[in-house]
């Protein structure tokens, strides 16, 4: 079962984000900041992490320096999903170990894109 | 909408575009042509059509263009892009060894997403084709797209299907909300304005055609015309792709599918009968009075 952990401090997007993925055949769990994703990482890795970058407590990029050197954590594709559109944003995603980046708003068109990008969702026929 | 006017539309469409409209699709008329109907300032669907039998070029123009359907994205499909890369591209550093050069078509090429899809494919190449000369032509029948095309400008929204993130970062400049195609790759591209119900033999002959998601929109003996002068457009060795709902197969030889590569056809070298009709100026284009 392929899984993808879900972190962003709405629950709006969470949401959202559950339902388009769960359609995409993930199983979901769900964090509200970079530490919980953390911790949820090392309990048990996604095949895939959906992230927000700006968030309370850990935000998404120093979450993503801190799985990358987790055992096992540069298995994931981490997928950014953010606000934050600018190119500079998304050079230093890339160089810390991001896979692909939405930028928001998004909806299930591009999530789906983003998914096949890193080899996680199959083509349609 | 009056049936003679639905009539009327569906005829015009048909001579001007090659748009082939089964007979209930009136919806889509509506829906495509009420907002024209308004950017003109006329009451609606009739009136335009007057505007149209009084001979009014532009508005006929107007209305052919309003019908195209334009979608498309980046790296659609994606398994063409992985054929150009890792078969057309590579057959031909063999086979125009001598040259140098590849010519290359995109036959409907809408906003411009395939053909730079192509350009950034041939960039990813890299040092392979150095000192090559590489052409490539887009067009299409709609003025509009051929104009965002050559702008090389898309939203958000658009650089985010089928486009991987490290391409966006590599070729592209970001303007506010706006995404542009870097001034290299649009230097790559050039655009026409083309119908391919027309004679298109003065584009030259080519080593690859992408010829993707047009076809669909026209009858049976517009695909074989159409088929038949692209294969005369075209190296003997040369390249043709095709979208994933099209195909050769029951209509024409001469086209052959390339064994175990979907979408991806070649010459068959036959001179079949449906490119003797091909020949002169096709039939439907001289129906059209053009
Ligand atoms: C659905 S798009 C396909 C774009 C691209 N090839 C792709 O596969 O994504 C179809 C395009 O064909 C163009 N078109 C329709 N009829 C045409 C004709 N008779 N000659 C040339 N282009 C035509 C439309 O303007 C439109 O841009």
């Amino acid at each position: 079962m392929k899984t993808c952990l879900v972190v962003d401090d709405s629950s709006i997007v969470r949401k959202i984000a559950r339902r388009i993925l769960e359609e995409l055949d993930f199983q979901i769990t769900e964090a509200e900041d970079g530490e919980q994703a953390l911790e949820a990482c090392k309990s048990a890795m996604p095949t895939a992490v959906l992230l927000d970058w700006n968030m309370p407590v850990m935000d998404g990029y120093e979450f993503l320096g801190h799985l990358r050197r987790l055992p096992g954590g540069d298995a994931p594709k981490v997928v950014f999903c953010t606000t934050e559109n600018g190119m500079d944003h998304i050079s230093r995603a890339l160089h810390a170990g991001a896979n692909e980046y939405i930028m928001k708003p998004f909806d299930k068109d591009i999530v789906a894109a983003k998914f096949q990008e890193v080899g996680l969702v199959a083509l349609p026929e | 909408m009056t049936p003679p006017d639905y009539e009327y539309l569906r005829k015009l469409l048909k001579d001007h575009s090659g748009l082939d409209l089964s007979a209930d699709k009136q919806y889509l008329i509506e829906s495509r042509l009420l907002p024209l109907s308004r950017k003109c300032g006329v009451s609606g669907i009739g009136e335009l059509v007057q505007k149209m039998k009084g001979g009014s070029a532009s508005i006929i123009a107007q209305v052919v263009e309003a019908m195209t359907t334009n979608e498309t994205f980046f790296f659609r499909d994606k398994v063409p892009f992985e054929h150009f890369r890792d078969t057309i591209v590579p057959e031909l550093l063999k086979a125009r060894a001598g040259r140098k050069s590849i010519r290359i078509w995109c036959a409907a090429g809408s906003t411009g997403q395939e053909p730079y899809s192509l350009a950034m494919s041939l960039k990813e190449m890299g040092a392979a084709l150095a000192g090559w000369r590489i052409e490539i032509i887009a067009t299409d029948l709609s003025q509009e797209v051929l104009e965002k095309s050559k702008s090389g400008v898309y939203s958000q929204f658009e650089v985010q299907r089928g486009l991987p993130i490290q391409l966006l970062v590599k070729y592209f400049k970001q303007n506010g909300e706006l995404w542009q195609i870097s001034p290299e790759l649009r230097g790559m591209v050039q655009h026409r304005q083309l119908n391919l119900l027309h004679d298109f033999s003065q584009l030259g002959t080519f080593d690859v055609i992408f010829c993707r998601n047009v076809l669909i929109y026209f009858d049976q003996d517009t695909k074989i015309n159409i088929f038949g002068r692209l294969a005369k457009a075209m190296e003997g060795d040369g390249f043709l792709v095709l979208g994933a709902a099209e195909t050769v197969v029951g209509l024409t030889d001469v086209f052959k599918p390339f064994p175990d590569k979907r979408g991806l056809y070649r010459p068959s070298g036959a001179r079949a009968a449906s490119l003797q009709g091909a020949a002169a100026m096709p039939k439907i284009a001289v129906m059209a009075g053009r």
